[in-house]
């Protein structure tokens, strides 16, 4: 029988203290029992002699220091999994909420999980088609990365996600795939657009799918992911599937962590996040990657806001110092119509030249990759000094640098929402777009791949004509 | 040793009561699980402990027992080629002991102690011999013969018994009396890692560490024994440099730190490496290599060990006489990792809250490395030279961590991401970067490599900084208020920026580059400008001269072979041949 104790003696934010206890642990489950006979949940930050800070996932709001029970359940907070959550629809703390029936758990596993051994590590290396032509050429993902969308306030970054979950694959292969889509502290309609999505399309048979909406209690965010990379985990490295975890918005779940640190007046580092918000960031991004030996994969594609688009904010700063690249949206391209708004030049995948190439993808990938992108930066050159100077003032050559980089974003990264482009169709808009240019400032184009996919002018123009 | 018990938990944080027997730094284990720790501040007997393993599930009431020594590492054959953690356990180890996720109060010594190891003497029973002293060798791996020396805290004496054979590192291979008293030497060595290895005497570096990479060597030299640091926001390439300089650097050993840093870039240097070869010796890189890898989402006090645990190692190479050169990427979260643990202490914080000890701990470290007179009767020389990442915030240079650096490291490479994003590589802004061993190397540069290079570099150097300034009046009022000479300075620097610059690390021939081609690029690149220049004021028209087809051949000339580079003074009398003459 385990102890209850009715010795709160503060209640501060999301915290309580619990005087004369015995027996407590570090990171242990709390349950704290209110007059009403309604049962919060938290976990123990501070295990002291006789005294222990607890913080409550559901907040404390209608607590009462004298009749609240609270118990110390002697585990940390576990989550049970089963193959069934496939198809199911969970509160952010782990319980159906689609009135199916209760999952019966296979096993019950700590929500914190372990560091993976980085000997035990294989290195990501299997290219993801997304279908989508900004990411697939210029920015490519591949298995066991961890690739984060940086977005702003009111960009189509859940229209971003949810093409993703619902086109990725890896080419040529029957495996076994799966989501699991963990949302922190989003409003229901940003909420119900994924899940209404992943039901439209029958991705959700394949998906598990977490919600903490933005009235939920802000703490149990900071359980969230740590939920949804559990049942990943589990998914990936025990029944082998190639799982993609989506996790929106990072953001509000650095809030709440900011929030608990408040509470616990700690010394904040900066813009008020806690010191340790890198290395709290770290022990969820970390857990992306493959296990030599195992089948399974898990790659993350975390969603952020960042406030005032500022990419030096210390969220999107940190997770960017984690993460293996990012995939940066732009307002200006937003604004103008281009969908999806993703900036070439300030995204970048740093696992790209591991997942590119013959077999891979196709031998001309990386040549293209490089020229596109230079010549997109120079045609954007072009594009300022046309600004300042006016177009008269540009070279023959800006010019048609200037023309590239419009029909660059014009035709190569703007697609339609539900438009999923093959890696060979992606790679031929690119070599068409890059006629627009003179063979003789291609330089990252060899003779050889420009001989093979470099269509003859007159071929390209007449296509352009009946276009 | 008394047992003490838990009084508080949090996080990697425990105080326990009962410890007045103990004393600072020692290791400890904690609770039921016995996890490892360490002392870091004692009231009364109450001890602050930093445990290096997750502490989720301990309670207050569990026992602490001290160990009565401070956090060590082995040193001995064995260590090359390894994959440890932040406090010496071999990750290869830990993976067949517990699986693919590390679990928790695993303990695995950091040596193989099992493994016998041909040991053959190079003293003769009878020598004297002092502390540092080498009395055998033992061929670690093909790359590197590791030197069985005297203890440091040993007595001088004479070698009483000593073989060849197998051994392993825990058998005695030499008895060296001293003063009546017979001394065991062990091949293994235990060394406290925050306490610096001792050597005979400090000297000033005066050889360049050779890394390969243009900007670097060039320009912003570092020398064997030097520190450097190199700064920059994410997607700038800090770990592309470091895993450069591992690479290419002219040096015996490498001691790579990851710190904090991601998980599958540890796996990337693990695949990599050993298949990359020693441009030397042609044997594959791991065989000279030593990693620490303790990843962002491994227990933070560890991080904060890690990289004592590597420049320990780092050093004791160095007694060997050996030239090291130690990577730490990133040393922003070792000072994270700090501020966490002083953040749980209480104790008044300073700048962004790291503590006020910040600086004088990062000056520790980097002291830590120089050209030293190692122990040792033979007066042989050992040098470690030691570069650490920094990762400021927002890519914010004001910020404590890189400032506090700064004050110490005498190189500094600033990475700047407006040349990453226009895919500008190695993105060192040439502006904003500095070497204070530039002026001290240039002797070695004029002997080694040409008279004339210190001059060049200097012409190199200036003609970029006109560039900047010429920038700002075409940005203002458009190229055409430039006169051709002007113009001509914008076109070289270019050149200079495009063809010597930048640099491909995954080009097979661009990837290294060694002295003798930097010296003939660089003053291909200058003659052109000078000729040039010659030709403008003959005249000659300056778009005539950008289109001379050589140019073509300068922009390549970064690919041609280190065994055909003296084709590049063939480039440089075409260029006196095509330019146009006065006329």
């Amino acid at each position: 029988m385990l102890k209850e104790y009715r010795t709160i003696s503060e209640v501060s934010g999301p915290l309580i203290f619990v005087e004369n206890v015995d027996q407590v642990q570090y990171n242990e489950l709390v349950e704290v029992e209110l007059p009403n006979g309604q049962v919060r949940r938290g976990q123990v930050l501070e295990a002291h002699k006789g005294r222990a800070l607890v913080q409550l996932f559901e907040g404390t709001r209608g607590m009462d220091v004298t009749q609240s029970r609270v118990r110390f359940l002697g585990r940390v907070v576990e989550l049970p999994v089963s193959g069934d959550m496939l198809g199911r629809v969970f509160d952010g703390f782990g319980h159906p909420i689609d009135g199916g029936p209760r999952i019966i758990p296979e096993a019950r596993l700590e929500i914190t999980g372990s560091p993976l051994n980085p000997y035990a590590r294989a290195y990501p290396s299997e290219f993801i088609q997304t279908g989508i032509s900004a990411i697939d050429c210029m920015n490519p993902l591949v298995r066991g990365q961890k690739l984060p969308i940086f977005s702003g306030a009111g960009l189509p970054h859940p229209q971003i996600a949810a093409q993703i979950a619902r086109q990725a694959q890896v080419r040529g292969k029957g495996e076994k795939f799966a989501v699991v889509f963990a949302a922190m502290g989003i409003t229901f309609e940003e909420a119900d657009y994924f899940i209404s999505d992943f039901r439209k399309t029958g991705a959700i048979e394949r998906a598990v799918v977490f919600v903490n909406l933005a009235n939920d209690p802000v703490i149990e965010r900071i359980a969230t992911p740590r939920m949804a990379l559990t049942v990943a985990e589990f998914l990936a490295f025990q029944k082998e599937m190639h799982v993609l975890v989506i996790l929106t918005d990072m953001t509000n779940y650095c809030e709440a962590l900011r929030e608990v640190s408040a509470a616990r007046k700690e010394v904040p580092g900066r813009r008020g996040y806690p010191g340790y918000m890198y290395t709290d960031l770290a022990t969820i991004y970390e857990r992306a990657g493959r296990i030599k030996g195992k089948n399974g994969s898990i790659t993350q594609i975390p969603i952020l806001t960042m406030p005032e688009d500022d990419k030096t904010h210390p969220i999107p700063d940190l997770t960017g110092y984690i993460t293996e690249g990012q995939i940066v949206l732009s307002r200006e391209l937003h604004k103008k119509g281009i969908y999806p708004p993703i900036n070439v030049s300030l995204s970048l995948s740093r696992l790209k030249d591991k997942g590119i190439g013959p077999g891979k993808t196709r031998e001309d990938h990386a040549e293209v990759l490089n020229q596109l992108s230079d010549a997109y930066d120079r045609g954007k050159e072009a594009r300022e000094l046309a600004v300042v100077l006016g177009e008269a003032a540009l070279t023959p050559a800006d010019k048609k640098f200037l023309k590239f980089a419009d029909e660059f974003e014009a035709r190569f990264v703007k697609q339609g929402e539900n438009e999923n482009r093959t890696i060979e169709q992606t790679l031929d808009i690119g070599w068409e777009l890059l006629t627009l240019v003179p063979r003789t400032e291609l330089k990252r184009i060899s003779d050889k791949m420009a001989e093979k996919y470099l269509p003859k002018k007159d071929e390209a123009s007449a296509k352009e004509a009946t276009a | 040793m008394k047992q003490g018990s838990i009084v508080k938990v949090s996080g990697p944080l425990v105080v326990a009561e009962g410890m007045a027997d103990a004393k600072m730094y020692d290791v400890v284990r904690v609770g039921t699980r016995k996890l490892i720790g360490e002392i870091i501040e004692l009231k009364g007997d109450k001890a602050s402990i930093q445990v290096y393993e997750e502490t989720s599930g301990l309670g207050p009431g569990e026992p602490v027992v001290s160990t009565g020594l401070p956090l060590s590492v082995e040193l001995g054959p064995g260590l090359m080629g390894s994959i440890f953690d932040g406090i010496q356990r071999p990750l290869q180890l830990v993976n067949q002991i517990a699986g693919d996720f590390i679990t928790r109060g695993i303990d695995v010594p950091g040596l193989d102690h099992e493994k016998k190891w041909e040991f053959t003497p190079s003293v003769a029973e009878g020598a004297r011999v002092e502390p540092g002293d080498e009395i055998g060798t033992v061929q670690e791996t093909v790359l590197v013969k590791h030197k069985v020396m005297v203890p440091p805290d040993a007595k001088p004496g004479v070698v009483k018994r000593i073989e060849k054979g197998q051994f392993t590192v825990d058998d005695t291979v030499a008895v060296v009396e001293a003063d009546g008293v017979l001394q065991e030497i062990k091949m293994v060595q235990r060394w406290p890692v925050r306490r610096p290895r001792p050597f005979k005497e400090k000297l000033p570096p005066v050889a360049p560490m050779i890394t390969g990479q243009r900007v670097i060597d060039t320009f912003f030299p570092i020398a064997k024994g030097g520190t450097a640091c190199v700064p920059g926001p994410f997607g700038s390439g800090k770990t592309v440099i470091q895993h450069q300089l591992s690479k290419w650097s002219d040096v015996d050993i490498i001691v790579f730190i990851g710190c904090g840093e991601r998980g599958n870039e540890m796996t990337d240097v693990l695949i990599e490496f050993p298949e990359l070869k020693d441009p030397r010796s042609g044997e594959p890189l791991m065989k000279r290599t030593v990693l620490v890898a303790n990843t962002s989402n491994m227990p933070v006090a560890a991080r904060e060990a890690s990289i004592y645990t590597g420049i320990t190692i780092a050093e004791y190479y160095r007694d060997m006489g050996y030239t090291v050169a130690l990577m730490a990427d990133s040393t922003s979260r070792w000072a994270e990792a700090l501020r966490e643990i002083s953040g749980r202490l209480e104790e008044m914080p300073g700048e962004e809250g790291y503590p006020a000890y910040l600086g004088s701990r990062l000056a520790e470290f980097y002291e830590r490395a120089g050209r030293v007179v190692c122990l040792g009767s033979d007066r042989r020389e050992g040098a470690l030279s030691a570069v650490g990442a920094v990762s400021p915030p927002g890519g914010d240079l004001s910020e404590p961590v890189t400032q506090s650096t700064l004050r110490i490291v005498k190189a500094f490479w600033g990475l700047d991401d407006r040349l990453a994003a226009r895919k500008h590589f190695p993105a060192i802004n040439w502006l904003t970067s500095y070497s204070l061993y530039a002026d001290r190397l240039g002797e070695y540069f004029e002997k080694q490599v040409g008279s004339d290079y210190p001059k060049l570099r200097e012409k190199a150097m200036s003609l970029l900084q006109q560039e900047a300034e010429l920038q700002e009046i075409v940005r203002l009022v458009g190229i055409d208020a430039l006169s051709p000479q002007q113009r001509l300075t914008l076109e070289t620097a270019k050149s200079l920026r495009e063809d010597f610059l930048y640099q491909s690390a995954f080009h097979e021939v661009d990837t290294y580059c060694s002295m003798r081609k930097q010296y003939k690029l660089l003053k291909l690149i200058l003659r052109f400008h000078e000729v040039a220049l010659e030709a403008l004021e003959g005249g000659a028209r300056l778009d005539q001269i950008l289109e001379l087809p050589v140019r073509e051949r300068i922009a390549r000339a970064r690919f041609i072979p280190e065994d055909q580079v003296d084709s590049i003074d063939d480039i440089e009398a075409e260029v006196v041949r095509q330019m146009p003459k006065a006329s």
